[in-house]
């Protein structure tokens, strides 16, 4: 189980995370939704100690730190319980697909070579990219460089996966396979947190969904709930923009 | 009388030849020093460690804004003045000293330009999931830095390789200095020099050869 209670991060003496409470349960999909500037990745990150809390309470399975007092060996193994997909995919530029998700087993894990490639070629069979193991992500594309980063996630086999907008660098094409993909982990019950603006994700794939704003969650519940009877002005005003576009988006013409 | 002397610039080879050691030996050591002291010296401003970082940009000002032969008459014949115990110091470790210090300051600069410009989100993916700066460093920043900073390093060999000709002007018998004496006593300036230019030229092209493979290789991951 993940928890957050009270979490505070400030930019320049801005809040930008003003008193978060949170807790996913094992085996919970949460889809945290909101404008942007509202300080979604801000949580994601901090989760993971890329950025540093100013207050809180972190729980990641036994680990129950205050984050101000974490020490070093509380940050590793905070990111070693989570798993985070960057929206730019972010794979290492000077290593093949295999060796993407391999990379942590062997440095971070200390599994033997062997052993660890053995598992990332399970993952990309599992990713749909057995063909791609010695290809270097620039010979990828950007649908497939997304797949390798939630394989190398996979390969964590962290209580959480983190996703920060998984398909907002994606060409159009590109998106459904990652989607696809994630809806996969998702029946397999692989607890997530995603942000993201793919409002269908949220309502077939989430437990249960997340409104932020200005720092705040401002209106949470299940899909269901959230879009068809959100409660709070906020929500509603930005349901109706999103799914304005969207839908727009999505008229044949 | 034919225009140029070949046959005595061909009996000028193998005497050269016996010169090259030393021209490469100095080339080789002032680099592989200077590779260490870069590194180190970049790392702290990568870094910006407190106090090293100013005594860095003073060291790589100084060093890259003086000419390479004031700075070798500097430790030649200035530094036995300055420091007794160095009474002795002899050209060919005068040349290397200089060449390192010199060499270093610029190679520095495109060390720690490469690591820099390591894609960020590379580095925070490598944290998230739980690596050491240590390992991050060796694992994912220094390979990929290391690909982007080889081919200017490689330049700065070659012109290093060049340079170890100053050496002549502290007496030592090198490539170059050898050449001199030779012409000195042959008053066949021209044949003489044009061979040693050719020795260095061929040297110069080589090194350009393995450079231009050196880097087939190190771009590798980066072809689409
Ligand atoms: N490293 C940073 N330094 C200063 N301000 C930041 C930094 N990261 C994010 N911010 C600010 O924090 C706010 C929230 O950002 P972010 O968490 O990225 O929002 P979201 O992901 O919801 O779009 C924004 O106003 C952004 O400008
Ligand atoms: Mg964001």
């Amino acid at each position: 189980m993940i928890k957050v209670e009270g979490l505070i991060k400030r930019f320049g003496g801005q809040a930008v995370l003003d008193g978060i409470d949170l807790a996913i349960e094992q085996g919970e999909i949460v889809v945290i939704i909101g404008p942007s500037g509202t300080g979604k990745s801000t949580l994601l990150r901090c989760l993971n100690f890329l950025e540093r809390p100013d207050a809180g309470r972190l729980t990641i399975g036994d680990l129950n730190v205050d984050v101000t007092r974490a020490t070093r060996a509380d940050i590793l193994t905070a990111r070693r319980r989570t798993a985070f997909v960057f929206q730019n995919y972010a794979l290492f530029a000077n290593k093949t697909a295999l060796q993407n998700i391999a990379e942590g087993l062997i440095v971070v894990n200390r599994w033997p070579k062997e052993r660890a490639h053995a598992r990332a070629r399970e993952i990309l069979e599992r990713i749909g990219l057995a063909d791609k193991a010695d290809a270097y992500p620039a010979s990828l594309s950007g649908g497939q460089q997304q797949r390798v980063g939630i394989g190398r996630a996979m390969a964590a086999q962290a209580e959480v996966i983190l996703f920060d907008e998984p398909t907002s660098s994606l060409d159009p094409e590109w998106v459904e396979e990652v989607l696809g993909l994630m809806k996969r982990l998702a029946a397999e019950r692989q607890t997530m947190l995603v942000v993201t603006h793919e409002m269908s994700f949220a309502r077939d794939v989430a437990d249960r969904v997340i409104f932020m704003e200005g720092g705040r969650i401002v209106e949470q519940g299940p899909p269901d709930q959230l879009f068809r009877a959100p409660q709070d002005p906020r929500t509603r005003d930005f349901l109706r923009q999103v799914l304005a576009t969207q839908v727009a988006l999505d008229v044949p013409d | 009388m034919p225009l140029l002397d070949v046959d005595y610039m061909l009996g000028l080879v193998p005497i050269l030849l016996r010169y090259l050691p030393l021209t490469l030996q100095m080339a080789a050591v002032g680099m592989a020093l200077a590779l260490v002291l870069a590194c180190g010296l970049a790392v702290i401003r990568v870094l910006r460690i407190p106090g090293l970082n100013a005594a860095t940009l003073l060291f790589i000002s100084f060093f890259r804004g003086t000419p390479l032969l004031v700075q070798l008459f500097l430790f030649y014949y200035g530094l036995p003045q300055l420091l007794a115990f160095l009474t002795q110091i002899n050209g060919i470790t005068a040349t290397i000293m200089g060449l390192t210090l010199h060499f270093s300051a610029y190679m520095a600069e495109s060390i720690r330009a490469a690591i820099v410009g390591v894609d960020r989100s590379q580095t925070e993916a490598a944290l998230s999931i739980g690596m050491t700066n240590g390992q991050l460093m060796r694992r994912i920043v220094l390979p990929q830095a290391t690909r982007v900073a080889v081919p200017t390093l490689m330049n700065y060999f070659i012109d290093m390789i060049k340079a170890t000709s100053l050496a002549f002007t502290l007496g030592v018998t090198e490539l170059m200095g050898a050449t001199q004496k030779e012409a000195a006593g042959s008053f066949l300036y021209f044949e003489a020099f044009i061979t040693v230019a050719i020795f260095y030229w061929l040297i110069v092209e080589l090194l350009a050869w393995v450079q231009r493979r050196l880097e087939t290789r190190l771009n590798e991951a980066y072809r689409r």
